[in-house]
């Protein structure tokens, strides 16, 4: 299987803290890969440093087996990574619009923008989320939102984008079940349209339900991986968290 | 609800603020017109308005930009003085004022590409640093020039006198190229990815990072076109009165900033409007100089600038809070 994305062995280090040590991790195409791992184990900036928004300190960032240097958030996202970030990094301001296209507008030669055909899309995409509300459409400003419908956005600009990697970070944290249940079948069908998805939750029964296999993390370091064949229950994958970690 | 109601609050949420400042515009028009209307219809007052807009729109419209990114400039009424400076002196020593324009400009925009990365690299306040640097090269061109003025009656005799700044059937040049230059700046600012990023940045620069925006550049080419902006204001100045004078510009500084704010540009970045922008330069022009015409004592003007700048962002306040 083609490996959409590999880190080997990548150390980042904030002032005297280590964050990550030596991690390595890979994401083959159309496979859901859980992560998890204890409160300040590493897992945001594991997350960070695979989508660009940190670079790391030591080791390799391979890209389809290729290793790329000076790795960003703008070389992520043109390698087809996209990210929905725990903060959703939204911009509240401006419009639905403007925010599912931030980054990667649509445009014309010099750098005019193509506004109908990006309000157009946007149109459809919130539609294909789900939006309930009649009052909600493209040039509604993101700040006007409930959590749910942040979330929706930043979906979203994911799908618009047609990522080969759908990062996602705690997407489910502070949303109700019905919308537990949209992320759920939008992970589905990234995956069956052969894509991939990294989920990061600490809500392990969240992760067990929709992950091919698990990468556990601690204190910066992964410490096991495990296909879900080789475990039958979420409570079996808890109690192997516990062991391992405590192992560790 | 209906649909047409979100069309009307999208439309409000995106034009509120510039219909703010067209709305306070138009009053004092009305109050002025109420006034001394004798004095409302002549037409020098408006002539005189016509020579004071463009330098303040040359000045106010990329503080527009500055601003929505969520930063600020003060030096850019020093930089102002620099570029008049570089271009005075150029053409005194014999060369081609066009070449001269191009360089000023190129000072300017090389200034604001200073004091930007400063501020962007070391992480300054830039409401603090850049009132270092307004002093700073003010102190530089002061010394400089000696504190001489320098008189340049020869550009007159160049092919861009009329073009920039010369008299179209009782028009001055400077209009037509401010307008131009508004409508460029509108379509930069809104349709164009510059203004756009400039936007998510000052809304949220963490988003716009994460994003893949390099929100330092976007940063600093808003310092650069305040520095042209500036830069543009100072020479045809410096053409329109055939000199350069060391202090110059200083004035602008409050009332370019003034101007901002009173036209609806909010504080905290991310939004910005430039035909709010446009109507006000039109307020502080007209207030500048229509107190005067209709008759009051120049002390009232300072009082009314005042009171039209806390009044103005009193109206703008309907709009909102700022949303998060």
């Amino acid at each position: 299987m083609e490996n959409i994305i590999e880190l080997n062995n990548v150390t980042k280090r904030f002032g005297g803290i280590t964050a990550l040590n030596k991690a390595s991790l890979k994401v083959t195409k159309g496979e859901v890969v859980g992560l998890i791992g204890d409160n300040g184990a590493g897992k945001s900036t594991l997350i960070k440093t695979l989508v660009g928004v940190y670079s790391p300190d030591e080791g390799d960032i391979l890209i389809r087996g290729k290793k790329i240097n000076a790795w960003n958030a703008l070389k992520a996202r043109e390698s087809g990574i996209e990210t929905v970030f725990q903060d959703r990094a939204l911009t509240p301001q401006q419009s639905i619009v403007k925010n599912i296209f931030m980054g990667k507008e649509l445009r014309y030669p010099f750098g005019f923008i193509k506004e109908k055909e990006q309000i157009f899309e946007a149109n459809r995409l919130i539609r294909e989320i789900g939006f309930t509300s009649k009052l909600i459409n493209a040039e509604s400003p993101v700040g006007n939102l409930s959590g749910g419908e942040r979330q929706g956005v930043a979906i979203a600009r994911a799908i618009y984008n047609k990522a080969e990697l759908i990062v996602l970070d705690e997407p489910t944290n502070n949303l109700s079940l019905n919308e537990t249940q949209k992320v759920f079948d939008f992970v589905l069908n990234v995956k069956k349209s052969n894509r991939s998805v990294l989920f990061i939750g600490h809500n392990i029964y969240h992760v067990y339900d929709i992950s091919d296999r698990f990468v556990i993390l601690d204190r910066g370091e992964v410490v096991h991986q495990i296909n879900k064949n080789d475990i039958s229950t979420p409570e079996e994958l808890m109690k192997l968290m516990r062991e391992t970690i405590k192992e560790h | 609800m209906s649909k047409k109601n979100s069309y009307l609050s999208n439309y409000f949420h995106r034009n509120g603020r510039a219909l703010g400042s067209i709305g306070y515009f138009v009053l004092l028009m009305v109050i002025f017109l109420i006034g001394a209307p004798e004095a409302w219809i002549r037409p020098n007052l408006h002539q005189s308005v016509f020579v004071m807009m463009p330098t303040l729109i040359f000045l106010t419209i990329p503080l527009v930009f500055l601003v929505a990114s969520g930063e600020i400039d003060l030096s850019f009424a020093s930089t102002y003085a620099v570029a008049a400076y570089v271009f005075a002196l150029l053409v005194k020593n014999g060369v081609d004022p066009a070449i001269c324009l191009v360089l000023g400009i190129f000072t300017g925009a090389a200034i604001g590409a200073l004091v930007g990365t400063l501020i962007v690299v070391f992480r300054l306040s830039s409401l603090v640093a850049s009132l270092g640097v307004l002093f700073l090269l003010r102190g530089v061109i002061l010394l400089l020039s000696n504190s001489r003025s320098i008189t340049i009656m020869e550009v007159e005799n160049h092919w861009i006198y009329p073009l920039l700044v010369g008299n179209f059937y009782g028009f001055p040049m400077q209009i037509f190229w401010a307008a131009i230059f508004v409508i460029f700046c509108y379509y930069f600012f809104n349709k164009h990815v510059f203004g756009i990023h400039i936007q998510h940045v000052g809304d949220n620069s963490v988003s716009a990072e994460q994003m893949g925006i390099n929100v330092n550049a976007v940063k600093i080419k808003a310092f650069m076109f305040v520095g042209v902006g500036a830069a543009i204001g100072g020479i045809f100045t410096t053409m329109i009165t055939y000199t350069f004078f060391p202090t110059q510009g200083f004035g602008y500084l409050l009332l370019a900033l003034a101007a901002v704010f009173v036209g609806g540009t909010p504080y905290w970045g991310g939004l910005g409007t430039i035909i709010g922008a446009v109507f006000g330069v039109g307020i502080i022009a007209y207030m500048e100089i229509g107190i005067i015409a209709i008759g009051w004592s120049g002390e009232w003007r300072q009082f009314f600038n005042g009171l039209i700048i806390l009044l103005a962002l009193l109206g703008h306040r309907l709009h909102g809070e700022r949303v998060r």
